[in-house]
């Protein structure tokens, strides 16, 4: 590059630029030149053509996007659609698959193992953008509009917002593998902190991940809100300021108190927002896969991704994937549904 | 941030008569810092009882666990760094993290401003190409994805890990950088061709210095989501244990400690794996909760 510029300024090019475009068609040689020279070496004549400015461009747009897509297509789409494929096959890992129609997605139907992690996935699937949707908008609002008043203020958000904002969003940046393994500790049974706190006001904890499901399923409920509340927090505050705050007068003026004020005002207000958020905590929550892995022994309960997980490990690798085609069956479906389901009239402000 | 602008009082709204409304919404007050300041103790709760843990002697942990450090005990931290090797998993991330971000970045910006700033046929495939990968989960690539690393050489290996990664966050950080980088004015671009740069010259010194803020949103996303992944490493580097990255190392590391009983040093462990980045955090919190909020609203 710096080459190329110096090249550009010294007199003799700069000479050779004042003559402008040479009249007459350089020959298809001197293009086939051009591809392959950088510009620099490129004679002015076949420079200042129109025709290789185009040629120039498309060699410059090959160029950047080659080796992104070569990447993307080789390490991303080429994968999910194999694992399509690979669904109908008894591939296990060897040069050999074969072709077997939809026997992988029969023995599944079939498997009682993948019924019961099925149900703990559709257990977060569905509890789980509640809880985290619910209280993330709670401390939101109340972030937003929790504040005392000062004289003629229809709205006032609480002091040191930003600090609890950046308190509630520490769990978003760390490793879903070190959040696991932390809950592990918290929840252990006779060393954890829960069950500590227990013991100090005299009451024996529970083995929250000693065997029984049910809680191990609110186990993993508690993580998961837990490490995604603050986001909500973050996210739905952002979209609660960007109301503007006259609409809070017109409510207060006739007379909405702060619940009718959420209900009536903001939470139509900021209802796209609530959708979306709806939506991508679902397919988390249908996703996760670290924190079952890490946190819950193998034989209190399982979700699908760390069945899939197994199945992968055993070498039953069409049947592994054609359990991930499912998944992104499901995650689409539940997409549609809240998108159906969510769908009001758009409120323009 | 945006909250205190809403609510910023708006001049021509105290000069009207609203005598009922002065100081109102006190308990309310009171009532929202309660359950505010009860969230911040249930967000920080956990993560302030490992780093206290950590402190302590592993028999006092086990008899104890809610109890403060009697004493500094630091040799945790000692143990952890080298007999539980966390500086090496530290090491390793460090590695794969140098290579993988300045690969997502220069690969995914480039991408970006050729469909951003270039009309030329497919430049709409492309793009749908790039932001349609956002939306499959992970692992269903998880198999094939071992498999092609296999063909290829690169399962277990540094570079292997290295571009997955830069492949996996190609989707967002090209879909981010893409309309980033249709913001910018077309002016500076032609005048830059005009003065006879090239267009390699242009993207480079005058295209990514202007596209600062969105690279730097961008890169500290990428960051956080390279250096805290999970599967990725569990599939495609799960041979060598030495090769392990830091949260691999974590999780293997609380396996193990089981048995060897010193469970100061896997609290001192996830200590040192926390602390930079909540510091990264805390320094750069505007960006990074901008970033990581701009994911859920594509």
């Amino acid at each position: 590059m710096k080459t190329d510029t110096q090249v550009g300024k010294t007199p003799s090019s700069k000479g050779r630029a004042d003559r402008g475009p040479a009249p007459g068609a350089p020959g298809r040689l001197l293009f086939l030149a051009a591809i392959l020279l950088p510009p620099r070496f490129t004679p002015a004549r076949v420079r200042y053509d129109r025709r290789y400015r185009t040629l120039d461009k498309y060699r410059f747009i090959v160029g950047f996007l080659a080796v992104p897509l070569a990447f993307y297509a080789l390490f991303v789409v080429s994968p999910f659609l194999q694992a399509i494929y690979y669904s109908f096959t008894d591939w296990s890992g060897g040069p050999v698959a074969n072709f077997v129609g939809f026997d992988n997605y029969q023995k599944m139907w079939n498997d009682d193992r993948f019924w019961d992690s099925l149900q703990v996935s559709a257990l977060l699937l569905v509890i789980a953008p509640v809880i985290t949707l619910v209280l993330g908008m709670f401390f939101a609002y109340m972030i937003t509009s929790g504040g005392r008043h000062r004289r003629g203020q229809a709205i006032a958000g609480v002091a040191g917002s930003s600090f609890y904002k950046v308190v509630y969003f520490f769990p978003q940046v760390l490793s879903v593998a070190i959040i696991a393994v932390v809950w592990g500790r918290v929840f252990n049974t006779n060393s954890g902190l829960i069950n500590g706190g227990l013991d100090k006001v005299g009451v024996t904890g529970p083995a929250w991940l000693g065997g029984d499901s049910t809680l191990g399923v609110i186990s993993l409920l508690t993580v998961i809100s837990w490490s995604f509340i603050g986001f909500y927090v973050v996210l739905f505050s952002a979209a609660m300021g960007a109301i503007p705050s006259d609409i809070y007068e017109a409510a207060l003026l006739d007379g909405a108190g702060r619940t009718r004020t959420f209900f009536s005002v903001t939470l139509p207000l900021i209802w796209d927002t609530v959708r979306t958020g709806w939506i991508y905590m679902g397919i988390q929550a249908l996703d996760t896969f670290a924190i079952c892995l890490v946190m819950v022994p193998p034989h209190v309960l399982k979700v699908t991704p760390v069945f899939l997980y197994e199945r992968f490990r055993d070498g039953q690798y069409g049947y592994a994937t054609s359990i991930g085609v499912v998944l992104l069956v499901l995650s689409m479906a539940f997409s549609l549904i809240v998108m159906r389901a969510g769908n009001r009239d758009r409120i323009e402000y | 941030m945006t909250t205190t602008t809403a609510a910023a009082p708006r001049p021509e709204a105290t000069e009207k008569p609203r005598g009922q409304l002065k100081e109102s919404g006190g308990t309310l007050n009171v009532f929202s810092h309660a359950f505010l300041v009860l969230w911040v103790v249930l967000a920080a709760g956990p993560l302030i009882w490992v780093a206290l843990t950590a402190f302590r002697p592993s028999a006092e942990i086990l008899s104890d666990p809610m109890g403060w450090p009697s004493s500094f005990h630091w040799e945790n931290f000692g143990n952890a760094w080298n007999k539980a090797s966390i500086g090496r998993y530290t090491v390793n991330s460090l590695i794969i993290l140098a290579g993988s971000l300045t690969g997502t970045m220069l690969l995914g910006s480039m991408a970006a401003y050729v469909i951003a700033r270039f009309t030329f046929p497919g430049n709409r495939l492309v793009f749908m190409l790039f932001a349609g990968g956002m939306m499959f989960p992970v692992i269903l690539a998880l198999v094939p994805l071992f498999a092609v690393m296999e063909n290829f050489g690169l399962l277990d290996t540094r570079p292997g890990l290295m571009i997955a990664y830069i492949a996996y966050s190609l989707p967002f950080t090209t879909f981010f950088l893409t309309s980033f980088f249709r913001t910018l004015p077309t002016g500076v671009q032609e005048a830059a061709m005009v003065d006879g740069a090239s267009h390699t010259r242009t993207f480079f010194q005058i295209m990514l210095p202007m596209a600062k803020p969105g690279l730097v949103s961008i890169g500290i996303f990428n960051f956080l989501g390279q250096w805290n992944q999970y599967l990725l490493p569990l599939l495609l580097n799960n041979e060598e244990e030495q090769n392990y990255v830091l949260p691999q190392g974590l999780a293997s590391l609380a396996v193990s400690q089981g048995y060897r009983g010193d469970w100061g040093a896997l609290f001192a462990g996830l200590t040192i794996a926390m602390l930079p980045v909540l510091v990264v955090y805390a320094v750069f919190q505007r960006q990074v909760q901008a970033g990581l909020t701009a994911g859920a609203l594509k």
